[in-house]
This record gives structure tokens, sequence and C-alpha cells, in this order.
């Protein structure tokens, strides 16, 4: 069973094609500019529990929209917390046929989220910063765990997609980007490279749940900060996209 | 050197098309499928520029005074009015349908009262002798109608339970296969009908002396289009004999149906691949350049976006912004899988670039998982640009009506070109129907009651089974009284104002049908889903008539992919077509229904009170087919699904969807976006479904351009069926599109 925060039908952000996006409850760590906060929690009233065979007849009826690349992504949270449970939703995804993709920050690294990984058609992996104090600033952890888990993927050599939240004074260094796009210059797995500028989207839902924001009056970056980053990037990394 | 047209004519492919009229069997051995991509297309040349810039001076001379002119004193005929011209010099394509562009003609023998009012609400007179003639001389259409209308009908009527019937305007909805004019000339089409004529023979009938009388008039009509062609400089008796004759000739034949008739709706078939055959002849021996033909197409098109008819305000409440339902259907594919693009399919796309977004012609795009990708992405590429494209499912339609060159009747009816017609026929309320069945068929607003034999409810909460019986016997009633009201009608029309110039152009045994309608399906479905799985308790004034409902507890609304609820949608539509056809219907025609509401769901809703979903006495209805606005909350692909449950063989006349959706939502680049929608499209119509109307559209766009309608004079989008320029809708329309779902992600 899965702790399901929510699904979105028609998922066209979170990998290609037209996607089902299943987001799951729970989240270790705890990031500055989380635009879900409602998501964090292992556990959530409004949550629900789900098979993977629900899951799956959800799919089914979704099919025919998937086309030659869609399919199923799971999300969060931090979809990896409930890596167990997942295992068992991509293994029977992938005996029906559908592509999975597995939208994760990588701070968990295991035997288990590597398995998981063997049966996940595209890690799309959310590093959030390349140095690991500032990452333990943006998110209370360090970056080893996520690092790990890039070089475990590249040795795969299956496909990934690397994300990248652009966050004004905390994320836009430009040596630091610079060294973020050199990492993994030499890596052979990456289809992708979404910078996602920050946004003040998920700002209400604090407002909403009484918590404290900590960004609060923090400015999206400006395009042309986004612009800069996003040239950075390509200097050393394919297919680089503003999302 | 090249060659001359007429000896290179001689290299179209030979088959059955030269021994009977078969413009698809032409088109079948003719046609060059293109496989590629846009890049090929040119924009507008600097006469097409200059062209348009005339006719947009013109628009917003329109714009501001309702309409540009009405010639008020003819009542017009093929070949009433002299030549008119745009821009005489710089026209690749002629023909205006009064003298001059956007000048409206008076066409009262539909009926002559709105004709006059329609003069009035606009600042004119209409000519005294014409109101003389229709009154003492030549009965009119809408008169006929009456003095056949039973007092029930007339009651039904005044109620609003069915509306919009085509009683005292032209029926529209009917498509003359114009293409035969450019490739067989007037001359071999008359022979033809003469030949028809001869062989209508035997015990006269009423029947057979009424389809005789018809095809004299079909042959007047040729002989007055050939007049009026003539009167331009061109001889229409030969057939065409390059593209830009083609074209040419194609218009004069749709132009003769639109200067007589006013027709609700006024297709104008499947044309675009039959101009490409022409066109890559033309090509072929250099007579033509890519400029050149994307000139003639845009040129054509122009043409289209003129075309006017004079309309009272009460009518632009059911049908907002002025439509014509110039409806051009592009791409398919032949039954033996080939596909059916061509190049010119781009090109009359190419033209929402070329002159900018508009309504007119009403593109509709015939989809198929098996068209070339590089078509499907510049549709979609299209779409997300302008909003100005419409989709139907082409292989559901090709099997269903066993054919492949078909065109779509005003918004999303599929008609068999030249083989098929419809008697157009408005729609039932169903909401109020349901509401007929909670007030022992009195209508909920004004009392009176309309339909006898209703008992009245057990007070108190409102129990699914008594609700139901009664719901079916109201249904029933009013399925017989439609079939006989629209019986009256397009027995009068025939008689008062029979289409000459497009029956003309079609089979003289034409197979027809009753197209129905009904309105209101998701305020209905959600209304017997809360009975039934919640608890609803009407609230009644001191006549005993339902002015509100208690809603207590949850419900599962339709557009949730929830088959609890879609089933009871599946249903309804498959019972009131149950319904219809247990009725004689004039001139045996088929009947058949649709699930489309135009824009008039906003009178619908007007007309009709509270209904147990929720929805208060006077608010407007979902458009179509949809759900209702806001009540599909499990985002896009649950919304499609539960419209894409309708089965279209319940349905054949069409169920309409139109879905918005934000750029973003479609994905982050560009090219992500054209592909996702490509997919949506793909996934929607293998589920089955039949149509879909798609915005790309933000709301804050519209709520601009409703505070700045200067700004946005071009502004499309795709309502139920149709496209309109935003910012000619009323504010009560405006406000009902912004209110529709708008799917977003979290």
């Amino acid at each position: 069973m899965l702790n399901v925060h929510s699904i979105e039908t028609f998922g066209t952000h979170d990998g290609p094609g037209i996607r089902m996006v299943v987001f799951l409850q729970g989240c270790p760590i705890r990031c500055v500019y989380c635009h879900n906060p409602d998501t964090l929690a292992k556990w959530s009233e409004s949550c629900r529990q789900m098979s993977s065979q629900q899951i799956i007849e959800l799919l089914k009826k979704e099919q025919p929209y998937f086309g030659k690349k869609g399919g199923l992504t799971v999300s969060g949270g931090e979809p990896t917390m409930q890596a167990a449970g997942l295992l068992e939703l991509f293994k029977a995804a992938k005996e029906a046929g559908f592509h999975t993709a597995l939208d994760t920050n990588g701070v968990i690294c295991s035997e288990e989220v590597h398995e998981l990984y063997e049966v996940t058609d595209l890690v799309i992996l959310d590093v959030k910063h390349i140095n690991s104090e500032h990452h333990k600033k943006v998110t209370g952890v360090g970056n080893s765990a996520v690092l790990e888990n890039a070089e475990y993927r590249e040795k795969s050599g299956k496909p990934m997609w690397l994300r990248y939240v652009l966050v004004p004074g905390w994320t836009d260094q430009p040596q630091f980007l610079e060294e973020w796009a050199q990492r993994f210059s030499t890596y052979k797995t990456i289809e992708r490279v979404e910078i996602l500028p920050y946004h003040t989207l998920g700002v209400h839902k604090y407002k909403a749940m009484g918590l404290p924001y900590k960004l609060e009056g923090l400015a999206p970056p400006t395009a042309k900060a986004v612009s800069d980053a996003a040239a950075i990037f390509q200097r050393h990394l394919p297919h680089v996209v503003v999302a | 050197m090249p060659k001359s047209p007429s000896t290179s004519r001689a290299s179209f492919k030979k088959s059955h098309w030269q021994e009977a009229i078969d413009v698809r069997d032409f088109i079948y051995t003719n046609i060059t499928p293109y496989e590629g991509d846009a890049s090929f297309l040119v924009g507008p040349t600097a006469t097409t520029v200059s062209l348009w810039q005339s006719c947009q001076e013109l628009l917003a001379v329109e714009r501001k005074k309702g309409v540009y002119d009405i010639d008020t004193k003819t009542i017009p005929t093929i070949t009433s009015h002299k030549p008119g011209y745009i821009s005489r010099d710089k026209e690749k394509i002629v023909g205006v349908q009064t003298d001059k562009p956007l000048r409206r003609a008076i066409k009262p023998f539909g009926g002559w009262r709105v004709v006059q009012a329609a003069c009035a609400e606009y600042g004119y007179t209409l000519n005294p002798q014409v109101i003389e003639l229709c009154q003492n001389y030549r009965k009119t259409h809408n008169d006929g109608v009456f003095d056949a209308y039973t007092e029930e009908m007339r009651k039904l009527r005044k109620s609003g339970v069915i509306t919009g019937l085509p009683d005292n305007y032209g029926r529209g909805r009917i498509i003359g296969d114009y293409r035969r004019l450019a490739l067989y000339g007037v001359d071999r089409l008359i022979e033809e009908k003469q030949n028809d004529k001869r062989s209508l023979n035997g015990a006269m009938t009423s029947e057979l002396i009424q389809l005789r009388e018809e095809v004299s008039e079909q042959i007047r009509a040729l002989e007055m289009i050939k007049e009026m062609a003539a009167s331009y400089g061109f001889d229409v008796s030969r057939p065409a004999e390059s593209a830009q004759e083609a074209i040419q000739w194609t218009y004069f034949a749709y132009l003769a149906a639109i200067k007589e008739q006013d027709g609700a709706a006024m297709s104008l078939g499947n044309v675009s691949s039959f101009f490409d055959i022409y066109i890559e002849r033309d090509m072929q021996v250099g007579l033509l350049t890519e400029e050149e033909a994307q000139e003639l197409v845009d040129h054509f098109v122009m043409k289209l976006r003129l075309v006017r008819h004079l309309r009272m305000d009460e009518y632009n409440q059911l049908f907002a912004g002025d439509p014509t339902w110039v409806t051009e259907s592009i791409g398919g594919v032949f039954r033996d899988g080939r596909h059916k693009v061509t190049k010119t399919s781009f090109r009359f796309l190419q033209t929402l670039y070329n002159l900018g977004p508009a309504p007119e012609p009403n593109l509709t795009v015939l989809w198929s998982e098996k068209l070339p990708e590089g078509f499907k992405k510049f549709c979609c590429q299209v779409s997300i640009d302008t909003s100005s494209v419409q989709y139907e499912n082409d292989n559901l339609m090709s099997e269903t009506g066993h054919c492949d060159d078909y065109s779509i009747a005003c918004c999303v009816s599929m008609m068999e070109t030249g083989k098929e017609m419809q008697f157009f026929g408005a729609r039932c309320n169903l909401a109020k129907t349901l509401l007929l069945a909670l007030n022992e068929g009195k209508d909920e607003l004004s009392g009176i009651e309309i339909i006898p034999g209703i008992e009245p409810l057990p007070q108190g909460k409102l129990d699914y089974t008594e609700v139901r019986r009664r719901f079916d016997k109201t249904m029933s009633y009013l399925a017989e009284a439609y079939v006989n009201t629209m019986n009256v009608i397009h027995y009068m029309h025939d008689k008062y104002y029979y289409e000459r110039a497009q029956l003309a152009f079609m089979d003289t045994k034409v197979h027809r049908n009753m197209a129905f309608g009904i309105a209101g399906l998701s305020v209905v479905v959600d209304s017997l889903s809360a009975i039934r799985h919640a608890s609803v308790t009407p609230v009644r004034n001191d006549q005993g008539l339902t002015v509100d409902f208690r809603v207590e507890g949850e419900y599962p609304t339709y557009g949730n992919d929830d088959d609890r609820v879609d089933i009871l949608a599946h249903d309804l539509v498959h019972d009131f077509n149950q319904e219809l056809s247990k009725h004689p219907i004039y001139r045996d025609a088929t009947p058949t229904l649709s699930v489309l509401t135009i824009t008039s769901n906003v009178v619908y809703g007007k007309k009709t009170g509270a209904t147990p979903d929720g929805r208060k006495k006077g608010e407007p209805f979902a458009p179509g087919a949809n759900p209702m606005h806001g009540r599909d909350h499990s985002g896009a692909i649950a919304s499609l699904n539960s419209v894409a449950k309708l089965d279209y063989l319940d349905a054949r006349d069409g169920i309409s969807n139109t879905f918005s959706i934000v750029p973003k939502s479609l994905g982050n680049a560009k090219a992500d976006r054209v592909e996702n929608l490509a997919a949506l499209l793909d996934g929607y119509f293998a589920k089955d479904a039949h149509h879909l109307n798609v915005n790309v559209l933000q709301r804050e766009t519209l709520l601009d351009a409703m505070s700045h309608p200067e700004k946005y004079p071009q502004l499309t989008i795709r309502v139920s069926g149709y496209a309109v320029n935003f910012v000619r809708l009323s504010r009560e329309h405006q406000q009902e599109v912004i209110a529709r779902t708008f799917h977003e992600q979290m």
C-alpha cells in the first residue's frame, strides 16, 4: 500500500509526454522554498491508501493518452520514502507496459532505492545544490547521498533527467552553478536538464496550514538571472530547458 | 514553355468520376498525399496584406455599427445583385453576396417579421413593398409553420422547453457538394439533373410531385449560377481548368447558396484536398508558385470570412457572435487507410497566420491517429497559437457512416458530401424536462401546465425511482411532440424556402436525417446523481412549484471519470434517442440526436429554474456535453474520459466537448506542448469520443479583453462547435466562457 497525497491525471511537467502523476505523502527533508508543504508529513488526514492494483486500474483508463512517450510518474513528497511499496507498483506498471518515472530529490540512498531504480525507466533527479554546505542550508541535509545516487544511475546506463531549482540568494551563485554543470558534464545518461525558477505559488498553503514561510518576501528570479543560469548549464550539458 | 491548363487537364487520372458525378472518386484517384511538415508554407503576398487591410477597415465599421450596411430593397436571388468587389484589381477570387462586401441582404422567405425587426434594430427600414408582398402574395415559411402549429406546440415553444426551432429563420445545415461545379461545370450538372427528372415518373404521389418540382428548381438555380458567374466574367458552363478556376467555381457554387439562403449554418464542405489536385497539377507544369497557391487560398478564405446574414438580436442571444458556420473539414483518412492530408490542408490552416486568427471559416480537422505526424504537429501548433481549430474523430465517423468523403454540417454533424442532408431541429431543454417531472408537468417558472398526467411526488426528500418514473414519462411525451413540431417546420421550409442552390449540388435521391438535440445534459445528470446518491429535498413556493433544492450529503458528479454517474449520462442520451425513433418522420428522414448547445446554453439556463444539482435559477448550463463548470475536479483526462463514455451511436448528430487549457498546462517547452496536445487528441479519440474544441488560453487574457476589447479585435475562442470573436460576444456570454473550467495543474 502507498500513502497517496493526490493524483494529477494530465501531468505534463514531470517526465516526457502525458503522464499520470502520483504524489506520495511524506518527505525526509525540509527545503526552505518547498511549494508543497502539505505533502511533507508522513501521514495526513487528507491522504489515501492505495494499492498498486488500484493505481494500475487508473493508469489503464488513461493509457490511450500516453502515446509513445507518456506513462506513470511518482513524485511527492519524496517517493523513495515508500520505496518498498513503490517497487511493487513500478514492477506491476512495467509488467502492464507503462513507462515509469521517478521524481526524486535523491537524499535516500539505499539498496532498496537502487532496486527501485532498476524498474524505473526515467529517474528525474533534483540536485538542489552542488555544495554540500549549501545543500544543507537549503534542505537540512548534505548532498552526498544525492551525488551517490546520480553516480549509481549513471553507471547503470539508464536515462536520467536532472533538475535544478533556481532560488535567488540560495542557489544562484555562478561559481556553484558552474561546478554543478561540470560535475555532470561527463555523464552519458542525462537526456534533459530542467531549470525550475523559484515561484511563490505555494506560499498560500503555508498560510492555510498556519506555518511560517521562510522565504517571505523573496521575489522569483528575473528573466535575466534565469537565462544566465541556463547559459552556464548549456556550456556543459545537453538539452537545457527552463520550466 | 509551360503547357496551357487545358492540355494538362488531360493529365488527371481517369476513372469512374468521368462516367458519373463522383467527386470522391476524382479525389481518391488523383490526390497527392503529403507526409512532410509545415516548412514549405509561405506568408501572405503584398497583395494579400493590402486586400486584408481593406477588409479590416470594413470590419472595423461593422464592429462599431453592428452591421456594415443592409440592402433593404432587394429580395436576393442568385442573380439579383450586380457584381461586387473589395478591390477589383487585387482579388484573385471574386464574388460577394450582394453588390458590396459585408452589405447584408434581406431574406424574407424564412419569416418577414424577423427581417423587419432586424432592420429596425440597426436603424434601417425594410422596404414596405417587401412586407406587402409577403403578407398578400408570397407566403413565408414562418407563416406556414404557424398556420399548422397546434396549441400544444405553441405552448412547448413558449415555455422554452423546446427552443431555437427554425420556424422563423432559415434552417440551414444543408451542404451542397460545391466542388461539383468545378469538376463538371454547369452544363454537365444540368444534363444529369434532367436525366434524373425524366426518371422521376410513375404514379404522381405528392412525394413524387414534390421531387419533380424541386429538381426543376435546382436546374433553374444552375442556369442562374451560370448567369451570375458570367456577370463576374467567368464561363462556368464548362469544368474548371486551373487551380484558380477550381477555387473560383467552387466559390461561385457556395456563393449562390449564401445569396439566396440565410440558414443558421451553411457549411462549405470538404474542399482543401480537392483544390490541392489542381494546385499540384498547375505547379507541376510551372503555372503556379507556392506564393501564388497560398495567395489563392488566402483570398478564398478572406471571402469566407466576409459571409454575413441579417440576424436580429434575439437570434444573437442563442447563437452568439454573429456566426455563419462556414465549416470546412480538413484531413481524414480514406477507408483503405491512406490519409487525405495534402499541402493545401496545411495552406488552409496557414490562413490563420497569414490573415490572423478568426472564427470563420470554421476549420475542422478530421483527426485520426493515422494522420501524418507533420500534419498533427502543425494542427496542434495552430491550436496553441490561435484557439481557432476544432477536431472530430475521423475513424469513428467514417466507420459509422461507411464513407470517407464527408463534410461537417454546422458544428459537429457528419454528412456524406453531396449525398446526405439534414433537417435541423435545435434542441430540447432536458433540465427543464426534469423540472416538469418534479412539478406535475407544470412550467416551474410560470406554473402553466405543459404536460398532462404527471402525478404529484410524495412530500419531502426526492425518491430516485419516483422521480425517474415521472422523468421518463415527460421525456417520452416531449420526444413525440418534438418530432411532430419538426415535421411541421420542415414541411413548410421545403414548401416556402427551398434550398435549390444547395440541393442542385447534391444527388437527387438524397438521404435525409432529422437532427434533434438536447441541452443541459450535465445539469440533469448531476441532478439525478444527487437525488440517487445524496439527499435532495425540494423547496416549493406557495403554488407548489420548486424554487430551490436542499442537498445534503456527497454525490459523484459527471466529469470525473466516475462510472456511478457517467452511466446516467450515457443512458439518458440513449433513452432520448430511442424515444425519437418511435414516431413517423417527414420524408422518411432518419432521426439523429446531438448533444450540442452552440452558445444557447446561456439562454436555456436563463429560462430554467433552480435544479437539484445546486444550479441556481437562471444560471447557464455547461455547453454541449461538457461537465458543469468547476465540477470536473479530477483533472483534464478524467473530464475527457467522462464525455467519451457517451455513445456516438446514440448521438449521430454529434457530441460536442469544449476544452479549455492554459498554455503552461500542456507542457514547459513549446515543442512539448505541441506533442502533448497531439497525444491528448489521439487518446481522447481512441476512446471513441466524437468532438473536441480546443482553447489554449489564459483566463487573464479573456478578462483583459472584456475590459479592453479594442486591443483584441481578432481574439478567437472555440465555444461549442464553432469559434467566435470573443469581443463580439455579449457580456453574459463572455462571463459564461470565463466561468468554464480551465484545466490547470496543481
